[in-house]
């Protein structure tokens, strides 16, 4: 009997073996978390270490070699600064618009006195799922400078001259901020949403009682209740302001007049594989991380999200 | 059973990850979404099992015409080593990262590749990763326009064989001028030019020309054409030099003060708004190389059998009438598997007599192997013949000797990228600059790089 059963667990063991291990408490988690972690060194550590490493090195076939800091010694160039300008208004601009906006439309798509509601959010939804390049070329044509294109229509029947959209700074800007705006807004509103329906119903009814109107509470209420959701917001559009690149490239695929749509990303690009100098492209690019590492270090604790607790 | 298939599950899902992220990575360096995969990729050649497979990219599908050509030719004149020829078009940006990217980590390139003038010097520089084609240039170099080797050499290696020689020409619209009242044929200078130019502003609604602000085709022929350049022969740049600012001068004065030039609609001449502008009559004429005929036989349908091609106007009165300009060199990788017949089957589509023939017959390139400009077969009808009349290689012939060669040296991407985003916005668009100070800050741009 026991001897059965002995032999019985013996024979399980060997055809089972292989996944015994994986199964047993102690390699579970690991194998949980390995793509992860695997996709994190390979993907995102690697990268970064022999980025940094390459910002010290020129780099050219059979003739890499470390030159120390002159590749930094460059960068304060007025090119960069133009791209960092550009950068920095971008940023500024799509956090207050993509924040904003998306907010006062998630609250009003919540509010019962809209209707048809979820073909709103749908509608609104649409653009994400398109790539950013084959919006933009439809952009591109929008803003055309003929007196013919759809966007000098429309601001030809206020009574404006056709504009040479592409081509001066302010109008260059608003079309990037355009393009990302209409794109993103959408999922924005998502993420609004999905912190209102956390809210609790009562607190409204209770203000309610108390007679507080409707932009009272918005203010005393939606507004405090969406501070997790506004934060996590306000980060990942930063950052991805900070990254921002294609807008840039669709409306200027062979660089901008007067360096209008540089931005820093567009300046790795330009520097690291059209003028065939990586070295200098990874510090560029290093120096991009330090300064979205600074301003989302700066702006989490200033929001509180850093602070452990309450 | 469950939990095998679970961790089954969990597998695929991690290798799919990782593949997708591998792609991602992969695909493009500079992450555009456009960037993935070929915009047309085509097989020529022979199926049989003991052809070898050759691969080549471009970045203009166009030229896979040529290629198709040739290897068809080839096969039929070596049947007993055949080729079968994988031709992939990309993007300019693309394919020119990706390759550039490719013989850096010394994995992934193709055998033979088209690489733009523009970008060329990129790949000169460090230890070209490209094989010298000496061996087949040395033979023919006599018959050929020999500074069109030269743009794509490093220290005597030829590595790249041209495509065409680029002579810039004059294209004008006949129906404009005649209507204004102008003889092509009787503007000599460029003061005869603008003289016409004044003419088709007046009687016409047509301006004379475009000027590109986000290229350098409208500068770089015309100081070409009077000896000056972005470097000396040396090597040592020359951007702000006399002729070139006067050069710059001139074309402000054609758009602001003689109003006879308009800056080119979408910036370059390769754009779809400059495409419609021309196509419905918006000017009298355009400078470009010859390569840019087949802009006009593929997206200016209506102008067909209006345009003819001249001769740019002189400067002086003996001063030369054309300059070549752009350029794209082909090139053997170093990490071919078959090197010889690699090099040997790209001297046969380029090099050769009847190569240089269906470079223009194909492509309506003027052809880097002057010889065949006299060739009887050259005169063999085509489509270039039908649109802009009879008289093409009359007008090449006799400019033969006036195309001067350009200079290029490793930093040419840097002068491309500072004329087509400060110079030319600040000077002839935004007028923020005189032409002095935008050549004098591009020069120390680039120095200073």
């Amino acid at each position: 009997m026991i001897e059965r059963a002995a032999s019985s667990t013996e024979s399980r063991r060997s055809k089972w073996s292989v996944k015994d291990f994986f199964l047993s408490k102690k390699v579970v988690p690991y194998v949980f978390v390995s793509p992860f972690i695997i996709s994190f060194l390979l993907l995102f550590l690697y990268p970064l270490i022999s980025g940094v490493v390459m910002s010290f090195q020129t780099i050219l076939p059979g003739q890499t070699t470390f030159i120390g800091m002159s590749n930094y010694e460059r960068i304060f160039n007025p090119t960069f600064f133009k791209a960092l300008s550009n950068t920095t208004v971008y940023v500024i601009l799509t956090t207050v618009i993509l924040t904003i906006l998306p907010m006062v439309l998630a609250t009003m798509l919540n509010s019962k006195f809209v209707r048809f509601s979820n073909i709103f959010r749908a509608s609104l939804f649409i653009p994400a799922l398109t790539s950013t390049i084959v919006a933009g070329v439809v952009f591109r044509l929008m803003f055309g400078e003929s007196e013919s294109s759809l966007a000098n229509t429309v601001v030809g029947f206020f009574g404006v001259e056709p504009l040479e959209w592409k081509f001066g700074a302010a109008t260059g800007m608003f079309l990037m901020v355009l393009l990302c705006t209409w794109k993103w807004l959408g999922v924005n509103i998502l993420y609004f949403m999905a912190g209102l329906a956390n809210v609790p119903k009562e607190l409204y009814e209770a203000a309610e009682m108390d007679g507080a109107g409707i932009l009272n509470k918005f203010r005393h209420i939606t507004l405090p209740m969406l501070k997790p959701i506004t934060v996590y917001v306000v980060t990942i559009t930063i950052i991805a302001g900070f990254r921002m690149y294609e807008e840039s490239y669709v409306f200027w695929p062979e660089g901008s007049p007067g360096n209008i749509g540089l931005t820093i990303v567009g300046y790795i690009y330009q520097q690291g594989f059209r003028m065939n100098d990586l070295g200098f492209g990874a510090a560029i690019g290093v120096v991009l991380m330090l300064i979205i590492f600074i301003i989302s270090i700066l702006q989490l604790s200033l929001s509180g999200a850093l602070k452990k607790g309450e | 059973m469950k939990k095998t298939s679970l961790y089954t599950m969990l597998f695929s899902m991690l290798l799919v990850l990782l593949a997708a992220c591998g792609g991602g990575s992969g695909g493009g360096g500079g992450g555009s979404e456009n960037s993935e995969g070929a915009d047309k990729t085509e097989v020529i050649g022979s199926d049989s099992k003991d052809a070898t497979e050759l691969t080549f990219w471009t970045f203009q599908e166009l030229h896979i015409n040529l290629f198709e050509d040739a290897v068809t030719r080839w096969n039929e004149e070596f049947p007993d080593r055949p080729i079968k020829l994988k031709a992939e078009a990309y993007p300019y940006d693309n394919m020119h990262n990706n390759l550039l990217l490719a013989l850096q980590s010394g994995k992934g390139a193709p055998d033979i590749a088209d690489i733009e003038l523009g970008r060329f010097p990129n790949y000169l520089q460090g230890e070209p990763q490209l094989l010298p084609m000496n061996e087949y240039v040395e033979p023919v170099r006599d018959e050929f326009i020999e500074s069109r080797f030269d743009i794509y050499s490093k220290d005597g290696q030829n590595y790249g064989l041209p495509t065409h020689v680029g002579a810039t020409v004059v294209f004008y619209n006949k129906e404009i001028m005649d209507k204004a009242g102008v003889d092509i044929d009787s503007i000599e200078t460029w003061d005869d030019y603008v003289a016409a130019g004044k003419q088709v502003v007046e009687k016409t609604d047509a301006v004379m020309t475009t000027l590109e602000t986000g290229d350098y085709w409208s500068y770089w022929p015309l100081i070409k054409q009077q000896g000056s350049d972005f470097f000396d022969e040396n090597g040592k740049l020359t951007l702000a030099n006399e002729t070139n600012v006067k050069t710059l001068e001139f074309m402000h004065g054609l758009i602001h003060d003689e109003k006879i030039a308009e800056i080119t609609p979408g910036g370059t001449h390769h754009e779809e708004e400059y495409y419609g502008f021309m196509n419905d009559g918006g000017a009298a004429s355009v400078i470009m190389p010859m390569w840019y005929m087949g802009r006009f036989t593929d997206y200016m349908e209506d102008l067909k059998g209006k345009m003819v091609i001249r001769p740019m106007p002189k400067w002086t009165e003996d001063g030369n009438r054309s300059a070549g300009a752009g350029g794209t060199g082909t090139v053997v990788t170093n990490q071919t598997e078959h090197p010889d017949l690699a090099k040997e089957f790209l001297a046969y589509a380029k090099l050769s007599e009847e190569g240089n023939l269906a470079l223009w017959e194909i492509m309506g390139f003027d052809p880097p192997r002057w010889t065949v400009w006299e060739n009887p077969a050259i005169k063999e009808d085509n489509k270039y013949y039908q649109y802009f009349g009879t008289d093409i290689f009359d007008t090449l012939l006799s400019i033969k000797d006036e195309i001067d060669s350009i200079h290029i040296t490793e930093k040419n991407p840097l002068v491309q990228e500072q004329l087509s985003t400060n110079v030319f916005n600040n000077v002839l668009r935004g007028e923020s600059q005189s032409p002095e100070e935008a050549l004098k800050e591009a020069e120390a741009a680039i120095n200073s790089n």
